[in-house]
């Protein structure tokens, strides 16, 4: 992995993303080593992300690099019409590695072609977001002992989510059973699904949450966007449908764990929060150990 | 007999040596053009449209004197011209025959139809996988989306 860009979820094999995984549960037990020390590690922000660019630079941070980079395009020379190219080629200069984030689908890939060092997406548009993928594999790891055989449900926008996308694709090497919940305008796209029957994976597709509770072993909520809908009537029909409710998750099995990218807005209510079962939080937590384990594995300081 | 074909020839002229491309769907024919870099060719070139064909109804030919393409930037017509038939003239006379073949790779010649791919913000070289052939998609090297048959447009 050594100054291999992560672009794409696919740019890391299955031993690969095992790999990190197994790193990310080093620093996890040891977060604090400084090991990057004499590193400078540029995050570049052409798109606000406050979750996502404190996770990078608070890995960066305990394992002692500098951070350098901006949080949003108006403090940067993308303003004055600096292109892309023209940032990434003099940013490489100066950093030992380039995480960014930016609007355009592609933006990742390209800037990994001019950089002199390595790149991470920390996204692309609507595109990827490969370390999301890596913190939820790692997540669902922790929480059942093992990525494989897992029965895994999907809830709410299953067609816009990247999220949702890159995490299927990922799965799809451990022999998942996917549950995709969703309304009919929101259904997981057929390019994603081609992927889960090329596996010949089972998959079932509901629109309805209730059911699928307790068959699973991971329930991964999304947000619903009202922007999504053409019909703003159909998002009013079907928006409470949605949502997670404690008294929902009786019947689920012991071992079932809630997940979700956050930011959430109202699909999982409060009371959930409080239920061993809501995992979100650390979730969010495992993205620095991730995050960390990415910086260095691919900056080459660990084996 | 001999004497239609004999018309026909006329309709446009013959080349000493050089490629011909016939076949082409009249629409393509300025397009070809574009993606085979013709349209400044310092030497003989005879351009044919909607001609009548038994095979097509209407066509195009291109006729190219002194060039000979090598199979990797001919296949790019393929994908507006998957019908057409190249044909290999030396000494006034047909020497080879061949068709194209849709490239597992195309780069340069197609846009992505995707208005948020960074290849439509910025100078970019498009690259594409061709993800299938029969029903013609390629996947953006990029932004990893797939533009189809229906809204491919060239640069
Ligand atoms: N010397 C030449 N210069 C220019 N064009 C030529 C020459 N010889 C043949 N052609 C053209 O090449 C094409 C193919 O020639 P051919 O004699 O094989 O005719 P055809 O029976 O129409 O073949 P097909 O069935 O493939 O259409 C015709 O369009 C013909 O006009
Ligand atoms: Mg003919
Ligand atoms: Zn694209």
């Amino acid at each position: 992995m050594k100054n291999k860009s992560l672009v794409s979820i696919n740019d890391f094999n299955r031993e690969e993303h095992i790999r990190i995984l197994d790193l990310a549960g080093n620093f996890e037990r040891r977060p604090r080593q400084k090991i990057l020390e004499d590193y400078v590690v540029a995050t570049l922000f052409f798109e606000p992300s406050t979750r996502t660019r404190l996770s990078f630079e608070s890995a960066a941070t305990r394992l002692g690099a500098r951070v350098i980079g901006f949080s949003e395009p108006g403090s940067s020379s993308v303003q004055k019409g600096e292109s892309l190219r023209d940032t990434i080629r003099t940013v490489s200069n100066y950093a030992d590695i380039i995480v960014m984030r930016h609007p355009k689908e592609g933006s990742a890939r390209f800037a990994s072609e001019v950089s002199k060092v390595p790149v991470i997406n920390a996204g692309d548009g609507a595109n990827q977001h490969p370390t999301q993928t890596l913190l939820d594999l790692y997540s669902i790891r922790k929480t059942q002992g093992t990525l494989d055989n897992l029965n895994i449900a999907f809830i709410g926008d299953l067609k816009y989510g990247r999220t949702v996308h890159s995490l299927t694709m990922a799965l799809c090497n451990y022999n998942t059973t996917f549950h995709l919940v969703s309304p009919a305008e929101l259904k997981l796209p057929s390019s994603v699904k081609m992927h889960i029957k090329e596996k010949k994976l089972g998959y079932h597709q509901y629109t309805d949450m209730s059911e699928v509770i307790p068959k699973v072993d991971i329930l991964y909520m999304t947000r619903i966007q009202k922007e999504r809908f053409q019909d703003p009537m159909e998002y009013e029909k079907v928006k409470n449908s949605y949502i997670l409710r404690n008294a929902m998750l009786d019947d689920a099995k012991a071992n079932l764990r809630i997940l979700h990218p956050l930011p959430r807005v109202n699909e999982i209510t409060y009371d959930v929060d409080d239920n061993p079962k809501a995992y979100y939080f650390t979730q969010a937590l495992n993205g620095v150990f991730v995050r960390q384990a990415l910086l260095a594995a691919i900056l080459g300081v660990v084996e | 007999m001999e004497k239609t074909e004999q018309r026909k020839e006329l309709k446009v002229s013959a080349i000493e040596n050089g490629t011909v491309i016939d076949h082409i769907p009249s629409h393509s024919v300025y397009q070809v053009l574009r993606i085979l870099n013709l349209t400044e060719y310092n030497d003989q070139l005879l351009i044919g449209t909607n001609l009548e064909s038994q095979k097509m109804g209407k066509k195009g030919i291109i006729k190219v004197s002194n060039k000979f393409f090598k199979s990797d930037e001919i296949n790019k017509i393929a994908l507006v011209a998957p019908s057409a038939t190249l044909i290999l003239i030396k000494n006034f006379g047909v020497s080879e025959k061949k068709t194209v073949e849709i490239p597992s790779k195309v780069e340069k010649i197609v846009r992505c139809f995707n208005p948020n791919c960074i290849t439509n913000a910025e100078e970019i070289t498009t690259s594409f996988d061709v993800v299938n052939k029969d029903d013609l998609k390629l996947r953006c090297h990029y932004c990893e989306k797939i533009t189809a048959k229906d809204n491919m447009t060239f640069k």
